[in-house]
């Protein structure tokens, strides 16, 4: 059975058709494409996969389990944790904090030990602390622990927004466009490193991009979407050749 | 790591630090008879305006939301305690540990109160939600005002009209007077309690920031649709954070009930003037920073009271701070003079840009 | 018959409320702040046209445009000095300046004037009208503010509508920087906008006065605050809106007055923002809008 499967989902607004028909397999462990053209809807699609909006029909089934229209806090705990297109950080927080932030529903102690200081909170945040370092340190970022967020370079900036994600143990990594406003050695330092996530924590990924050499580099399949209607599918080398694909993305 | 907790520890220690040397100092110029009995006067407000500021920012810089209602608190904490203190008057002589559950009362009623506000009000943002806390500070201090509440033989009667609708017996006593509020509260507040619930506040505050449900509510703070998909639950860290301030809010209010012998509720003392005060002390004193917020609360206090004559000035001071803090921040102008002179211009300018 | 009376009294306080509630509307709809200071800005201009009249001997006509000069010269001001420099700041950091900023004018006003009240004498020379066999009087007062209140939102519709500058303000609101690339000045659009905000809160301020005729410096906060009530409860940044909101608030205020309790009758206005922001947060005239992920 697929680690994430989606049927037929579709959402409008207003009178637009965002997202229609829309279907997915991935399987556990996979490296998984998701392209098409500015405006096709990827990110809708990735807004109705972490119940940001919830879909008008269709079903989204995590390893086995429903999910469809369920919010994104829930959404989370089932499993999903994504990245945004506009990186969305905690910029007034310490990069070591923003880790910590998303270990939040992986490490427990009440808010009474907390303020108290009572033992559990010195152990847990140990553990957390443990956690965190570890993360960091697979994205080169345990120099920088302790510098706010905001005065992180960009490059780094979305390295730790991908620590963060994976801090809340998902079963499904969702990235929104990960090499976006990279240079060409940054973003094949970031294909080595999200190759490298996938192996070091058997990570399920599914990705948006437009950097088409990152997408052929490292995707093993691809879904294609135009006009919120899937164009194509199947193993990257084949759909980066089929010609409908060409021409939405080239033009007749 | 290590260092980075110890350095927070640090950080608290100092702030706790100049709470009691400014105790000590105290005790030492009350000792030698210097203390004008004006500024006795001041010692039990002034440990008042500190736990206001302390708890505010955890709304204003920790949680992110402007709260114009936090002496509406501060009044349902203040009214609360009192009542609680006068009725128990007799029934428990040891005025320690009456004083001891009316703060217990003053908070958890405050809470409370901050829990069906939050409710409704955390669901708003930004202005909205500034203007509207503002609307239910001025209700419950308009509310304090209609409430008439006696007790006779029969028990306890209650009428928002006055008292003589109370319909008592001959041997009842009115307990809350409408406007004219709640008289002879015992006189159960010191400096030196005062001091104490100054650093437990602080001690409650610093350790919530610092810790797991802390760094939810400033995630939220910092990105509401981020620190969703990290499935940090929103409602419930918004209203925890706000709850917790208005309860400490409500422990200044009995605090300050117990220092009166008659308290009324006005607009000066729980108005939204009151409120705006309490703003000012957390703006100047910086936003987020607890140590800041003490400092500024003390300075602003003693400020127009040891310049005498300045004190027709206060509120005009306030609002030149208020002013002056926010063009020195945020306009761009007094941005670029300060990063020249500090020389970090070139990094923050680039993340600026970047993000 | 009391009733009847109750309901137009209601209205005139709601014209009041309306004219100043258009000011923070058009201000909010613009540059997306809550102006904290306008309701001091009309306490400003009832001292102006209170020493004009009674201090100088001036007609009221003149001293309502004297007054109405002061106050535009003043928003623009303080537009200019406190709130341009803060485009690019954060939302709380506007409001916090604002607040100040009615600080600063409640208590500049508290140094220059004092706080005793100053009685104000009606500016309205109108005589009250007798109806339904003397049951009914409507005060001139009331008269003149109601009719003021319709003149005005019809030009300021009109203007919005049908002018360059109004439709340049249209503009500014919807998007400031697409406005700027088209041209239009944005800056000056938004300084117009505190002008005529200003403009009207001196007006504001002369009828409220007329009609409740005592000043202090305080006067203005209060009636200011309703009428950002006002402007959400009909939706912030619609003029219609204001002028719903303002009227069907005057009326809730007096109608409390009159048959709950003169001590609620504010608590009762605040229940009434709280309800519609919980209920419908956008209020009557709202438009609603998403935040893009």
């Amino acid at each position: 059975m697929a680690l994430l499967e989606v049927k037929n989902l579709g959402i409008s607004f207003g009178g637009l058709r965002a997202v229609n028909n829309f279907n997915i397999e991935i399987e556990k462990g996979q490296l998984y494409g998701l392209i098409g053209p500015n405006g096709a809807g990827k990110t809708t699609v990735f807004n109705l996969l972490t119940g940001v909006y919830k879909p008008d029909e269709g079903s989204v089934f995590l390893d086995g389990k429903n999910i469809t229209g369920k919010n994104n806090i829930e959404i989370n705990k089932a499993g999903i944790a994504r990245t945004f297109q506009n990186i969305r950080l905690f910029k007034d927080m310490s990069v070591l904090d923003n880790v910590k932030a998303g270990l939040h529903n992986q490490y427990h102690y009440s808010t009474i030990e907390g303020i108290f200081r009572l033992p559990r909170y010195f152990k847990v945040e140990k553990e957390m602390n443990q956690k965190a370092m570890e993360l960091l340190k697979v994205f080169s970022l345990e120099e920088e622990a302790e510098f706010l967020a905001a005065n992180l370079p960009y490059g780094k900036q979305r390295k730790l927004e991908i620590a963060r994600a994976l801090a809340t143990n998902p079963k499904l990594l969702l990235l929104d466009e990960p090499a976006a406003g990279m240079n060409p050695n940054e973003t094949k330092e970031l294909m080595d490193t999200i190759s490298f996530v996938r192996k070091h924590f058997h990570m399920t990924i599914l990705l948006i991009e437009h950097d088409m050499k990152l997408v052929s580099g490292i995707c093993e399949k691809l879904t294609v979407l135009n006009f919120g209607e899937v164009l194509a599918e199947g193993k990257t080398s084949e759909v980066l050749n089929n010609k409908a694909v060409i021409t939405a993305y080239l033009g007749e | 790591m290590k260092n980075k907790l110890s350095k927070q520890t640090k950080g608290n220690f100092i702030t706790y630090g100049i709470v009691v040397a400014a105790f000590i100092l105290v005790q030492i110029l009350l000792s030698t008879g210097k203390v004008s009995s004006l500024m006795q006067g001041l010692l039990v407000p002034l440990c008042t305006y500190v736990i206001l500021a302390v708890s505010l920012n955890l709304t204003v810089g920790i949680l992110g939301e402007l709260s114009l209602g936090h002496a509406g608190f501060m009044c349902v904490g203040a009214f609360a305690s009192a009542l609680f203190s006068k009725c128990t008057q007799t029934a428990i002589p040891n005025s320690g540990f009456r004083f001891f559950l009316a703060i217990l009362i003053g908070a958890a009623v405050a809470a409370v109160f901050g829990i069906i506000i939050g409710i409704p009000v955390l669901r708003l943002k930004g202005d909205y939600l500034a203007i509207v806390t503002l609307a239910f500070g001025e209700i419950i201090k308009n509310l304090v005002n209609v409430i008439y509440l006696g007790r006779d033989s029969n028990g306890f009667h209650f009428s928002m009209k006055d008292t003589m609708s109370l319909n008592m017996e001959p041997d009842g006593e009115v307990l809350i007077k409408g406007a004219q509020g709640i008289t002879g509260t015992p006189n159960d507040s010191s400096f030196v309690i005062g001091i104490v619930l100054v650093l437990i506040t602080i001690f409650i505050i610093t350790n919530l920031i610092n810790s797991r449900t802390g760094r939810a509510v400033m995630a939220i703070r910092d990105n509401r649709i981020a620190a969703e998909s990290l499935g940090i639950n929103i409602t419930k860290y918004k209203l925890l954070a706000f709850s917790v301030s208005a309860s400490l809010a409500g422990v200044a209010g009995v605090l300050y009930a117990h220092n009166l012998s008659t308290l009324t509720a006005l607009p000066k003392n729980f108005g939204y003037n009151m409120s705006i005060m309490i703003l000012v002390f957390v703006v100047l004193g910086g936003i987020g920073s607890i140590r800041g917020s003490v400092i500024a609360a003390v300075i602003l206090t003693l400020l127009p009271e040891l310049l005498r004559g300045l004190n027709d000035y206060r509120m005009l001071i306030y609002a030149v701070v208020l002013i002056a803090m926010m063009l020195f921040n945020w306009s761009p102008k007094a941005r670029e003079f300060r990063e020249t002179i500090t020389g970090k211009f070139s990094r923050r300018k680039k993340t600026q840009e970047e993000v | 018959m009391s009733f009847v009376s109750y309901l137009v009294n209601g209205i005139s306080l709601g014209s009041v409320y309306a004219i100043i509630a258009l000011g923070y509307t058009m201000v909010y709809g613009i540059a997306k702040m809550l102006n904290f200071a306008h309701g001091d800005v009309i306490m400003i201009g009832g001292y102006v046209a209170f020493f004009a009249v009674s201090g100088m001997g001036l007609p009221p006509v003149l001293a309502v445009l004297i007054s109405m000069v002061v106050c535009t010269v003043l928003g623009v001001v303080i537009e200019k000095i406190a709130y341009k420099p803060l485009r690019m700041a954060s939302p709380l950091a506007v409001l916090i300046t604002a607040i100040g900023v009615s600080y600063l004018l409640q208590n500049i006003a508290l140094l220059l004037f004092g706080a005793a009240p100053k009685a104000f004498t009606s500016m309205v020379k109108v005589p009250a009208v007798v109806l339904a066999g003397g049951a009914l009087t409507i005060s001139g007062e009331t008269i003149v503010t109601i009719l003021t209140c319709i003149v005005i939102m019809i030009a300021l519709t009109l203007f919005i509508n049908k002018s360059k500058a109004g439709r340049a303000m249209m503009a500014v609101s919807e998007d400031k920087g697409a406005a700027q690339l088209m041209g239009i000045n944005v800056n000056g659009t938004i300084a117009l906008t505190f002008a005529i905000g200003s403009a009207l809160a001196a007006v504001a301020g002369v009828l409220l006065c007329s009609a409740y005729p005592t000043l202090t410096p305080y006067t203005g906060s209060m009636p200011g605050i309703k009428a950002f009530v006002a402007a959400v409860f009909g939706g912030i940044g619609s003029v219609p809106g204001a002028f719903i909101g303002g009227i069907l608030l005057g009326i809730i205020e007096n109608l409390s007055k009159a048959y709950i309790s003169s001590q609620m009758a504010d608590a009762i206005v605040f229940g009434v923002l709280i309800v519609v922001l919980l209920v419908r947060p956008t209020g009557i005239l709202g438009k609603n809008i998403r935040e893009k992920v």
